[in-house]
């Protein structure tokens, strides 16, 4: 694959990015980018560096070397989780993080966009008209309406998955990660799910994992395939599934990856 | 606040902060009056509730324990016995306008640190400042470095321990072993008399209902509901744009001041500070005021810390040897069989059995007590 889109045009822009533990690269000279509202799906064997890309996108590991651009101009080295989530970075993680002893409203309302998310602030703010009718809103595209006041804790598997999903799509992120949405999920779940992505996609970028090739090709436009800590091969699904280094990597272990 | 509970708020606030001391100020004889020994137990007991609020704030709904609020007690009790230890002036028994047990270690000029609690302002701001930037600092520190769980628990035992050697040390010009006493007067006032201890009592009673309305209003706010998720998942928080560093900062900031608070009016009221109500010991003995009480909910604590010492009073009289046996019993039969408290059990149970309106929804407190407070993460 080429790499001959400009930066300037991307939501995220990864440029030569090596992440390194304790002498293993998790990430090796990485070099990945997504355009603003894309929906891409990465794709690798276990230890290909998947969730490492996560992690240096939201912040949660620094990069031992490179540069990490967000939209135009935005260089998130050196920045906290919390700050990187207020430029406009969303993540959902792979087993359902959400709040099981606030109501699911309560869930949305807290991750809901704010002009500041300081503790002062915070303290003082209410909650304005439009701010409660985009939560019944989301509320409603995620099913859960019915549950709004039902504490998150009790919600079943699948449900805390798409709360976690809505409590992003809150938070107006323009870049929205998402680790394995459907592991642990029924065939019925996991066509909802993919349903909820797509309409996400359709206002902002969305990078996701998965593990389970079917539920990439019903979902994806674009595959992006890391192994050993670089990009192998990218490009649309069909045409990744036919690449023989991809078959040779990753394909001829997807079985064992879903179980 | 909804009509109920108002009326239940107003109701307890005037029994507390006009009728018990109304029934103090009937004449001896009577047979409605309080005694001045009750009323200034009760008052001791208060000072004890507004402690356990600022506990449960960091506690109960941050998930955050500290086993270390026995120092930030004894900070605000010692700013204030400070200053009650110079109003003591000449009058003291060596006659001289140092502190007694200064003259009796042979310091012969007042140490620079102890000038400025000459001053009544400074002495009032002092018992507020000093635990609430002390709090800040410290957990600035810990928290910015994400040090959480188990861990921090652990940091502040030993934070407990350092205030407790450090305070026993008769080079620190602080009374050592046996602390700051002999208290003459407060602001002018003769701490003997009947009339300034059922002012000091009706003070702390109108504190605790301030208290009180400031972690509610806390608590309700959509900060409140930060706190909580902070229980829940940390990393969820984080990553909602919010820093868990910074609320856990702030609260545990206003749970030192609420304990500061505490200790200055403490000392009024009991006459003496010393290293003991500080330590390692008193310190896990007010989280346990707070967790009988039922932490998560605000009534609980205030509940745990009059109940459980109420019921330390009445036992030691009797039976002494045993008080240590019950303290113990109970706070295991709370962990194991009532996580939620006397308080959050009874609400659980009045939502279970015929109250048509369930209790505002109150944040179990049972659940993450294995996974945030006893396990690293």
């Amino acid at each position: 694959m080429t790499m001959n889109a400009s930066p300037g045009g991307s939501i995220i822009y990864l440029e030569d990015v090596t992440v390194e533990y304790d002498g293993f690269k998790a990430l090796n000279g990485l070099n990945f980018f997504m355009d603003y509202k894309e929906l891409r799906v990465v794709i690798g064997p276990n230890g290909a560096g998947k969730t490492t890309l996560l992690d240096v996108i939201s912040g949660k590991v620094q990069p031992t070397a490179g540069r990490v651009i967000f939209g135009h101009s935005t260089d998130l080295a050196g920045r906290r989780e919390n700050e990187i989530a207020s430029l406009g970075v969303g993540r959902k993680f792979q087993t359902p993080s959400i709040f099981a002893n606030l109501t699911v409203r309560e869930n949305l309302e807290l991750a809901l966009a704010r002009a500041s998310k300081g503790v002062l602030a915070t303290l003082k703010s209410r909650f304005t008209v439009e701010q409660r009718d985009r939560v019944n809103l989301t509320l409603e595209t995620i099913g859960l309406s019915a549950e709004a006041d039902v504490r998150a804790g009790g919600l079943s598997h699948g449900q805390k998955q798409w709360l976690e999903i809505g409590m992003v799509m809150v938070q107006d992120a323009e870049l929205l990660l998402v680790d394995e949405p459907v592991a642990g999920m029924t065939e019925e779940e996991t066509e909802k799910t993919g349903r909820l992505l797509q309409g996400v996609a359709a206002e902002r970028a969305v990078l996701v994992i998965e593990h389970d090739m079917e539920f990439v090709r019903s979902i994806a436009r674009k595959v992006t395939v890391l192994h050993e800590g670089s990009i192998l091969c990218e490009g649309p699904v069909e045409q990744v599934q036919k690449d023989d280094r991809v078959m040779e990597v990753y394909l001829g272990r997807s079985r064992e990856a879903d179980a | 606040m909804r009509t109920r509970e108002r009326w239940a708020f107003l109701a307890v606030a005037a029994v507390l902060v006009v009728v018990l001391p109304a029934l103090n100020a009937l004449p001896a004889g009577s047979p409605l009056r309080v005694s001045d020994f009750t009323l200034n137990l009760f008052g001791k007991f208060l000072t004890y509730a507004i402690l356990a609020l600022g506990i449960d704030l960091i506690w109960g709904y941050a998930g955050v324990l500290s086993l270390g609020h026995g120092v930030f007690f004894g900070l605000g009790a010692y700013a204030m016995g400070m200053h009650l230890m110079l109003e003591i002036g000449a009058k003291g028994v060596y006659q001289n306008v140092l502190p007694d047990f200064m003259v009796w270690n042979r310091v012969t000029e007042l140490p620079l640190f102890w000038k400025p609690f000459y001053s009544a302002w400074f002495t009032l701001l002092a018992v507020v400042l000093v635990p609430g930037l002390f709090a800040a600092v410290f957990g600035f520190l810990t928290f910015r470095s994400r040090i959480r769980g188990v861990y921090f628990s652990i940091i502040t035992q030993a934070l407990a321990l350092c205030a407790w050697l450090t305070f026993n040390r008769n080079a620190m010009n602080l009374g050592g072993t046996n602390g700051l006493s002999g208290f003459k007067t407060m602001f002018g006032f003769p701490l003997n008399s009947p009339g300034t201890q059922r002012g000091l009592y009706i003070v702390t009673a109108l504190f605790l209902c301030a208290a009180y309305l400031l972690c509610r209003w806390i608590v309700r706010s959509p900060a409140g509901k930060v706190l909580v998720a902070i229980r829940d998942s940390e990393t969820r928080v984080l990553f909602c744009g919010y820093s868990p560093a910074a609320f856990k900062m702030f609260v545990f900031t206003v749970s030192a001041v609420l304990a500061g608070l505490a200790g200055a009016l403490y000392v009024g009221q009991v006459g003496i500070i010393t290293p003991a109500r500080i330590g390692v010991l008193p310190s896990i003995e007010m989280i346990i005021w707070v967790a009988v009480g039922g932490r998560g909910t605000l009534i609980g604590p205030v509940v745990g810390a009059f109940g459980v010492n109420w019921l330390q009073s009445l036992l030691t009289t009797h039976y002494p040897d045993l008080w240590i046996l019950v303290l113990g019993g109970m706070f295991v039969t709370v962990v194991l069989f009532f996580p939620d408290g006397v308080v959050g059990t009874a609400q659980k149970l009045m939502a279970r059995f015929g109250r048509v309106t369930a209790p505002e929804h109150v944040p179990a407190a049972s659940e993450p007590v294995k996974t945030v407070e006893l396990t690293p993460r």
